[in-house]
């Protein structure tokens, strides 16, 4: 990889890439001074709008987060890119949707509402778990030192398997998740509305990364886990199963993006068998921007990608006069992915392990 | 061995539960007898016993032992799947859960009884799994190839009812196919019995030396004469709908040879290669086009090569910004591009200029001197003239210089930079014409639809021409042609496979990565490299089902 000790040489001699790469900087920069300035002026926002906006852009960030702890463990651990784990986000969700269903029919949901989600967070978990194990077991686990694109087409084969094996096994129709009353409606916090479902997703997705940041710091299996993404080799010299270890990551990366699916299902209410790949790919973004390896950065990464889709068409587009700017929101979220990887690829906080990259 | 029973037999709840037995069902293997579904499971079966006498026991009696063992777990499995089903309605959930593919896996018998039938026949069929993990190759290679033979000519009858449509031959397709219905029980075991004696005569003389008959140089001219009168003569023999499949794969072979020169060759992993595709199809489509959307005017022949322009063009400026990066990273900077490209295209902002969702419409189609190619028999003689002179660049270029640059960064940049090469304008070029490969097989796509729009420019189609390379055989020509044959012929041709197909992409990639890194068609290099040490895999062929499953495992 070692994309920031390389580019530097290369760059050097040939001024044309640097100044290709400058215009490109520039030309994002304009796009964005220029339409900010152009919406702003123009006022078509109130601030209310705005801070909706934000709120929901920090929810959606809370999932993209939850999600990008399973690359950026996965990652810290092997140096590789769990292609599939947007799809370990899915099969959670979508499996327990077949929970969901029978107990919004009987009334349950609706009863105990708390019990029933924590119940389907834990079907989702559950199953998100087995299936990255599964795909560590059977994808990568044999490939361990194989040449580095060779993982990487097994990710992509991993993914495209799972997105169509769920489609054949659950069909290939959009399912509506059931609504929870509790969370219909807005509440009022610190003089704000907030819509309920974005309220809960933010708290669980925040109670959640912390519970397993807390994990990684101060248990002795998260001091294994630090240990084995330091150095694998010295790992298992000091007595630790090097394979235990990556499979509890998997496991745990796939316990976080079932949760995560399970509050991406509350916030859009449908589940469908190819509604991995575009979070995934954020979440991965996220990842990067954070800094990959590095679980408080995946956090950080996740919440900033988040505001910045979902005020981005807004805030930078609308004023440039373009029609419907939202279609352009995932345009904004791989603009950065792009630009981070090229301009950045070590992220905001992730200066410890882009050095060893190499 | 009940472990690798257990696996087996997950496998088999997979391929039942997702559908693809039930849908292999609709084929007769051996008419009013014996389906391709049932077949399906029968190898599960098989494969079970084989894998757990090969891990678990040296010994005659404990392979046999192991292999009946796995297979009654795999039955147990099935059967307890079939009880479950008498218990819940299983099809709430999984959507494939069909009365008919429990009627296949009971036999239409009661729960219990069907457990017990279903153990039984697993103990049975793993036997002769097991059995054949004590059979020398040398018998299995030859009963395996005929097995082959005698279900490629059940899974392609339409095609071989088509060769056999002449009236004079009559006789024969009567002799081998029910009317309105699958293969005969003798058709299939001639085709079984001719294949496997021929596989054994094959592998018999392979001992001797000098089987060549005649000089290399002649028999080279001799086999690239039959070859290109057999290309000719394809759509011809096969009608509209063989040449329609010939010319799709004829484009896919014109990207893969595009993304060959990045992958293969330079390792440069491109998971955004579908956009060159789509510029060349816009490019055409726009220059050319009646419609609204046409700029232009311009006929097919003048278009092309700005098209190719355009393409080359586009290839370098989303090269240069990710020269940087290399490996992962590199594969999902570019897909971000190619997603970028796509929802540009898309979007209502750019309507005006690309006609959104709905695209460019009214494409003509190619005239010389007063031919039109107007049908996919015609288009089909344009896509393999396209596809010999790329193939031929393709092939000039690899051992050229440059070719040479790209191989040596693929095995490692820093190396090739301190040994004076130029990574910039190498990479670029690698980029460059890649995309203009991919240009040219846009640019008769447009033509070949009639009409561009984005929704044809997937992901899913940059998916695919990796796989098919991965396939065929990285940085190999003659692989990639092969790769396409095989994952893009084969299912088009497969009707039942349609919506398993990616499903089957995905098993086939993990698989090869596995078993077959090289690919099916190696380059000399990469073949020398990766088995330099190992002798040559003594196992048994696998087959695409073997190959299927695998994944689910």
């Amino acid at each position: 990889m070692a994309a920031g000790a390389l580019r530097r040489p290369v760059a050097r001699r040939l001024n044309f890439v640097d100044a290709f790469l400058w215009a490109f900087r520039l030309a994002v920069i304009v796009v964005v001074v220029w339409g900010t300035v152009g919406t702003l002026r123009l006022g078509r926002y109130t601030g209310e709008q705005w801070v909706d906006f934000v709120v929901f852009g920090l929810a959606q960030g809370g999932i993209y987060a939850l999600i990008a702890l399973g690359y950026t463990m996965v990652y810290g651990i092997l140096r590789m890119i769990n292609f599939a784990h947007g799809e370990v986000f899915m099969s959670g969700a979508y499996t327990a949707y077949f929970v969901a269903a029978p107990l919004a029919a009987s009334g349950f949901l609706d009863r105990h509402p708390i019990l029933s989600l924590l119940l389907l967070v834990a079907v989702a978990a559950a199953v998100s778990t087995g299936v990255a194990v599964l795909v560590e077991r059977v994808a990568y686990r044999p490939l361990r030192r194989a040449p580095r694109l060779v993982p990487l087409i097994t990710a992509i084969g991993a993914s495209f398997f799972l997105q169509y094996a769920f489609r054949g096994l659950y069909g290939s129709g959009f399912k509506a998740y059931p609504e929870f009353q509790l969370f219909k409606g807005e509440w009022q916090i610190l003089g704000i509305g907030v819509l309920r479902t974005q309220a809960v997703v933010l708290a669980s997705a925040a109670v959640l990364m912390f519970a397993l940041y807390q994990f990684v710091m101060r248990t002795k299996v998260g001091k294994a886990m630090r240990a084995v993404s330091e150095d694998k080799d010295a790992a298992a010299l000091m007595g630790i199963d090097v394979d235990r270890i990556i499979v509890l990551t998997f496991a745990i990366g796939g316990a976080a993006a079932g949760a995560a699916g399970i509050l991406y299902a509350l916030v859009f209410k449908q589940v469908h068998f190819f509604m991995g790949f575009v979070p995934g790919i954020k979440a991965f973004t996220s990842a990067v921007l954070g800094g990959i390896g590095n679980i408080p950065g995946a956090m950080l990464g996740g919440l900033f990608l988040g505001v910045v889709e979902s005020v981005g068409p807004a805030l930078f587009l609308d004023g440039l006069g373009i029609v419907a700017p939202y279609q352009l929101k995932d345009v904004i979220a791989f603009t950065m992915l792009v630009m981070v990887l090229i301009f950045r690829p070590q992220g905001i906080l992730g200066e410890r392990l882009a050095a060893k990259r190499a | 061995m009940w472990r690798v029973g257990l696996v087996f037999g997950a496998v088999a709840w997979f391929v039942s539960l997702v559908g693809l037995v039930e849908a292999l069902h609709g084929r007769w293997v051996v008419d009013g007898v014996l389906s391709a579904g049932q077949v399906l499971l029968l190898a599960v079966l098989l494969a079970s016993g084989w894998t757990a006498a090969r891990r678990f026991s040296a010994s005659l009696v404990g392979r046999l032992w192991a292999g009946l063992l796995a297979g009654a777990t795999v039955g147990f499995c099935v059967g307890l799947l079939v009880w479950l089903r008498s218990l819940v309605d299983l099809r709430t959930m999984f959507v494939n859960a069909s009365p008919a593919l429990f009627q296949l896996l009971s036999g239409g018998q009661p729960a219990r009884v069907a457990w017990a039938a279903a153990v039984a026949v697993g103990a049975g069929v793993g036997l002769v799994g097991g059995a054949g993990a004590c059979t020398p190759a040398r018998v299995v290679r030859p009963i395996l190839v005929g097995a082959a033979a005698a279900l490629s000519l059940a899974l392609f009858q339409e095609l071989v009812l088509l060769v056999l449509q002449p009236e004079p031959l009559a006789p024969v397709r009567d002799w081998l196919f029910v009317a309105g219905g699958g293969p005969t029980a003798q058709g299939i075991a001639a085709t079984f019995a001719f294949s496997a004696a021929l596989a054994a005569l094959r592998q018999a003389s392979w001992g001797r030396a000098g089987r060549v008959a005649l000089p290399p140089k002649a028999q080279r001219v001799l086999w690239s004469f039959v070859g290109v009168l057999l290309l000719a003569a394809l759509p011809i023999a096969g009608g509209p709908f063989v040449a329609q499949v010939l010319v799709i794969v004829g484009l896919y072979t014109l990207m893969g040879l595009g993304l060959n020169l990045e992958v293969g060759l330079a390792g440069l992993l491109d998971l955004g290669f579908v956009a060159f595709f789509a510029i060349g199809a816009y490019t055409v489509g726009l220059l050319t086009s009646v419609g609204d959307h046409g700029i232009a005017h311009w006929s097919f022949w003048a278009a092309v090569p700005v098209a190719v322009l355009v393409s080359l063009i586009a290839g370098v400026i989303l090269g240069i910004p990710v020269l940087g990066i290399r490996g992962d990273y590199l594969a999902i900077a570019t897909l971000g591009f190619g997603e970028i490209v796509r929802l540009l295209v898309l979007s209502d902002a750019l309507r005006p200029w690309f006609g959104g969702s709905q695209g460019v419409l009214a494409i003509p189609k190619p005239v010389l001197a007063g031919f039109e190619f107007s049908g996919p028999q015609h288009l089909y003689y344009l896509t393999v003239v396209a596809s010999a002179v790329v193939a031929y660049v393709a092939w000039r270029l690899q051992d050229s210089r440059l070719g040479r640059a790209w191989m040596a960064i693929r095995e490692d940049e820093d190396v090739a930079e301190a040994l004076g090469i130029n990574l910039v304008s190498v990479k670029l070029l690698a980029y460059g014409l890649g995309a203009a490969f991919a240009g040219v097989g846009g640019a008769i796509f447009a033509v070949m639809v009639g009409s561009v729009f984005p929704h044809s420019f997937q992901l899913l189609i940059s998916i695919q021409v990796l796989a098919l390379i991965i396939v065929g055989g990285m940085g190999s020509i003659p692989g990639v042609i092969v790769g396409s044959a095989v994952l893009i012929g084969l299912p088009e041709l497969l009707r039942e496979f349609g919506e398993f197909r990616f499903l089957v992409y995905g098993a086939v990639l993990v698989a090869m990565m596995l078993l077959r890194p090289e690919g099916l068609l190696p380059a000399a290099a990469q073949r020398r490299e990766l088995h330099a040490a190992e002798e040559e895999p003594a196992g048994l062929a696998r087959t695409p089902v073997g190959a299927a499953t695998e994944g689910g495992a």
